[in-house]
């Protein structure tokens, strides 16, 4: 019934882009995109309804299997509650970016593409909920492809500008190269459980420690790719950047997602996983977070910057995930529970914040026709609405109370400190004693990114003309963001409503690797797939008291200030600029300076690109100044590769000419040799 | 008997941070060979900023006006965590210790905003300043408090400096001693003062805290330094109880001893300030950097003992 639901939204989605097709773009009153918003909020209502009902269901669901044609495929598909989560971030943030998209992208104002965007959008979005509930690998990487394609398709709605093509072609041989590794992955995985089953019963890989190796180094690398954790992340700061807000929205906070829901799928292949399996993931996580914020301060360009910081957070989901795996290898049922909730719990929650960032950003994008925030400034004056939501994702994403981005964080830092306090010695635990002071450097970092931004972008007074003349956005654009941010604020606030998810999740993550057909897994052990009762381990009645406990003092202390300053005298006076009486807009710190000091200390990873004038003379001549942080992996590491490699490869040209017939003589030359090949065999 | 200890320690914490400041001038004022001002003299001056009027900038938002009201509200707040005299505190949970330094990091963000909010280049500089010096910082208490959690096997402040810790002492000194040195570090730099920023300072190029509150004036300036003040009182609070972690076998009498090494804490800080300069702002991150090792030394120290 559940999985009749989703799959009902899922073909709902699909087609929400296709009557606009047939629709007059340059009618007065657009239908097409209304059409394309309706049906997608029905798809929402129905995958969120099926959500819903697996949650709330008492015995799990066995799921539907119906047959396929298409050899190892079958229509099989079950939601659990891992799957539920992701549907319902999937489907929430794809109808709210689709209301949002009403405005923003209006079909009147985008004739030409606005048609194209919906469709892929609908497609996007249908792929993520079918690759989310797949448990057969061929209808996985049927769904996980639709949405890949469907997503090059809507970073490149702006495809007359020769930048977003190239942003584009960088994130299609990135999807590419994943999709590599998990078509070998999946292979692998065949080869080991001798079915196309994903995951659910039959279960369970039984694989060699050499076969299980390379099943987690592909894994990583292919879901690695499309989560962007460092240094895989190399596509994402352009396709976030390129592609419209909304757009970057959905993909920012949901489907990068997606390689994390299946680095979350394969941490529960194995019973038993080696202890370096967690380790690594762990010291991943660790070094995206930091490198990720650390190259989010020296952005200029307002939504490339959010982008390094999906790279940030993904490495705080991937921090949580490592821990979950060190929790199974350790036999510790409370470091699995912790780990695995921190990194389901901060998927959402950086699917709410992060969504509601790239809406923000692309109220500023509209109002003033910019993204580089050295030219923005004092748009809280123009756009107080948008500011105040803009200020909730800031504070939320730098995980500070009393919103959401703190509840996920403490889980980690609850784990990782219970990982510090093991008994002995050994890496585990100094592992983790590192891992914890490298989270709280990100934390600390993030707070100096976002008060970067919030303060060079919405306070002070506007630097340019274009951000003088900015404008609030319309209701179809700030209920979105208004609901986003009330999600924030109800999971910070009173997080033990979403704690029987989470730990619905959690445990049917663990009891995976224990069903009776991961009996031959690795080295099965009987701790090793237990949780720890999730409200056991996270004080949620207390985070919410803490909670209540700050609301209260600030409530009181504005009280006390409002009412002194109705009686106070109070003076309205130019700023004080150490007796300069006439400052200028261009005399305010610009987002560039305020990073200057801590790009500086993180020169030997970001490698700034300065351009300083050399001034002679008495009277010199005028001069510029200027500096930018480029993605030093794509430009020094993976552009180079690429380069090297096509030249390596050349000689291959000769096959590689364009013309189709060509193409499908090489696939059946290639299907007959395979069967010439099985023949032989048999 | 516990009502009057949790009467004492709210009393404790909304009335001792101004004094605390008062000692430190006055030690100043002796080292300078001048007799300084009461010790009271902070709170008075308190008083007399909240009874005046205010000026604002017309470039400023709500953000600016809200920015003192938070400082106050998250200093009080983390005040209600942090066990003074060895006492459980009034609120304590496990994980407690990331809430206290996740709510200063709240007070920073909207401290800092306030400063962008005026437009003015120095109150950015100040607010660059911060952010860059705190972010070094908080991995530094971190680790410091990571080592606490590893001798105590617990997760809240309360059972962290607890009893158990005078054991601690006698286990593993070394690593605490690493510890209780880099939190002073910590302390200084997260409450603006010498070798970090000097509060007296003229001269607004060189300043981080006080450059941020240039344009706060009247009941604002005064909540943004009463929140100052706050943050200062609650991180000497975890230093003291670190290096006096004994019990004389009563509450009152753990009180006394309690008073009696804050009082030498900001005793410390004034003698500090008049013995050193200010460090150059470039120098400012390796000393900060250095008391992350010193920290990172002493979790390492603890590999050995179980």
């Amino acid at each position: 019934m559940n999985e009749a639901l989703v799959l009902g939204g899922t073909a709902l989605a699909a087609l929400s882009g296709v009557p606009g097709l047939f629709l007059d773009r340059r009618a007065p009153t657009p239908h097409g995109e209304r059409a394309a918003t309706a049906l997608l909020a029905a798809a929402a209502a129905l995958g969120v309804a099926g959500a819903a009902g697996a949650l709330l269901a008492t015995a799990p669901s066995s799921g539907l299997a119906l047959p396929w044609s298409v050899p190892g495929g079958v229509l099989a598909v079950r939601v659990d509650a891992v799957a539920a989560m992701f549907l319902l971030q999937i489907f929430v943030v794809a109808a709210l970016g689709a209301v949002y998209g009403l405005e923003y992208w209006a079909l009147r104002d985008h004739p030409d593409d606005g048609r194209k965007l919906r469709l892929f959008y609908g497609l996007m979005t249908a792929g993520m909920a079918l690759l989310v509930v797949a448990r057969n690998t061929v209808l996985f990487l049927g769904g996980w492809e639709i949405m890949a394609l469907a997503a090059f398709f809507t970073v490149t709605t702006e495809d007359r500008d020769p930048a977003v093509r190239q942003v584009g072609f960088v994130y299609l041989v990135a999807t590419r190269l994943g999709t590599l590794c998990l078509l070998a992955f999946f292979a692998l995985l065949h080869h080991a459980t001798g079915g196309f089953g994903f995951v659910g019963p039959p279960g369970g890989a039984a694989a060699s420690p050499g076969l299980a190796t390379a099943l987690f180094v592909l894994g990583v690398a292919g879901f690695g790719l499309k989560a962007g954790l460092m240094p895989l992340h190399v596509w994402l700061p352009g396709a976030h950047s390129a592609a419209p807000s909304h757009v970057s929205a959905l993909m920012s906070g949901v489907l990068i997602k997606m390689g994390i829901y299946g680095l979350v799928r394969l941490g529960a292949l194995f019973a038993d996983p080696p202890l370096w399996w967690g380790g690594t993931l762990l010291a991943l996580g660790a070094a995206s977070g930091v490198l990720g914020v650390a190259f989010a301060i020296g952005q200029h360009d307002l939504k490339r910057l959010l982008a390094y910081h999906s790279v940030e957070n993904i490495g705080i989901i991937v921090m949580g995930l490592g821990l979950a795996l060190l929790g199974r290898s350790l036999g510790r049922a409370d470091l699995v529970a912790l780990g695995l909730a921190g990194a389901l719990l901060h998927t959402w929650n950086h699917g709410l914040f992060k969504s509601l960032l790239f809406l923000g950003a692309g109220a500023v994008v509209h109002a003033t026709h910019t993204r580089e925030i050295d030219h923005l400034g004092g748009l809280a004056r123009a756009m107080p609405r948008t500011a105040a939501l803009f200020l909730v994702g800031a504070v939320a994403i730098c995980g500070l109370p009393p919103l959401n981005g703190f509840v996920s964080e403490l889980c980690v830092y609850l784990g990782l400190f219970r990982a510090v306090t093991m008994p002995g010695g050994g890496l585990a635990w100094l592992g983790a004693g590192l891992a914890a002071p490298a989270l709280a450097l990100i934390g600390a970092l993030a707070v100096a990114c976002f008060v970067k931004v919030v303060g060079a972008v919405f306070l002070g007074t506007p630097r340019t003309a274009h951000a003088a003349g900015a404008h609030e956005p319309g209701a179809r654009m700030l209920v979105p963001m208004a609901v986003l941010a009330a999600l924030c604020a109800l999971i910070g606030v009173a997080p033990a409503l979403v704690a029987p998810i989470v730990a619905r999740a959690v445990d049917a993550w663990a009891a995976f690797a224990l069903t009776p057909a991961a009996a031959t897994a690795v080295a099965p052990s009987a701790a090793g797939g237990v949780a720890a009762p999730l409200a056991d381990v996270v004080p949620f009645g207390w985070i919410s008291v803490a909670s209540a406990a700050l609301i209260a003092f600030l409530a009181a202390g504005g009280w006390a200030l409002r009412a002194r300053l109705r009686t106070a005298p109070t003076a309205v006076a130019p700023t004080w600029d150490c007796g300069y009486a006439a400052p200028t807009p261009r005399m305010q710190y610009t987002s560039s300076s305020f990073a200057q000091m801590l790009v500086g200390l993180f020169g030997w990873a970001l490698r700034p690109q300065t351009h300083t004038p050399h001034l002679a003379g008495l009277f010199p001549h005028k001069a510029h100044f200027q500096s930018h942080v480029p993605d030093a992996v794509l430009d020094r590491a993976a552009l180079p590769a690429a380069a090297r490699a096509a030249r390596a490869l050349g000689w291959f040209r000769w096959m590689q000419h364009g013309s189709i017939h060509a193409y499908l003589v090489y696939v059946l030359v290639t299907l007959l040799v395979l069967l010439l090949w099985r023949g032989a065999l048999a | 008997m516990r009502p009057a200890l949790l009467a004492l320690h709210v009393a404790t914490a909304l009335a001792l941070p101004p004094l605390l400041l008062g000692v430190v001038n006055r030690t100043k004022a002796l080292f300078a060979g001048r007799r300084g001002a009461p010790l009271l003299q902070p709170w008075l001056d308190l008083w007399r900023l909240w009874r005046k009027g205010t000026v604002f900038s017309p470039t400023t938002t709500w953000i600016f006006r809200a920015a003192p009201v938070v400082a106050v509200a998250t200093a009080l707040c983390a005040a209600l965590f942090v066990p003074l005299a060895g006492q459980t505190p009034p609120l304590s949970f496990a994980g407690d210790l990331v809430f206290v330094a996740y709510l200063f990091a709240l007070g920073r963000f909207f401290t800092i905003a306030a400063a962008l909010d005026t437009g003015s280049a120095f109150e950015g500089m100040g607010g660059a300043r911060e952010a860059t010096f705190s972010a070094l910082a908080e991995p530094a208490l971190f680790l410091g408090l990571l080592v606490l959690v590893r001798r105590s096997g617990s997760l809240s402040l309360a059972a962290m400096l607890g009893p158990g810790l005078a054991a601690s002492w006698t286990a593993a000194g070394a690593s605490l001693l690493a510890v209780l040195v880099s939190l002073v570090v910590v302390l200084l730099a997260e409450s603006s003062r010498i070798p970090f920023d000097d509060p007296n300072t003229h001269l607004e190029l060189t300043m981080i805290h006080e450059v941020m509150v240039l344009d706060h004036s009247g009941p604002t300036l005064g909540m943004a330094l009463y929140g100052a003040a706050v943050k200062m009182f609650v991180l000497g609070a975890l230093v003291v109880r670190l290096a006096l972690p004994f019990s004389l076998g009563g509450p009152w009498a753990d009180w006394a001893v309690f008073l009696a090494g804050l009082l030498a804490l900001a005793v410390l800080v004034g003698v500090v300030e008049s013995v050193m300069a200010r460090l150059r702002l470039t120098q400012v991150p390796n000393l900060l950097v250095a008391a992350c090792l010193l920290s990172f030394f002493g979790l390492l120290l603890l590999a050995r003992t179980p």
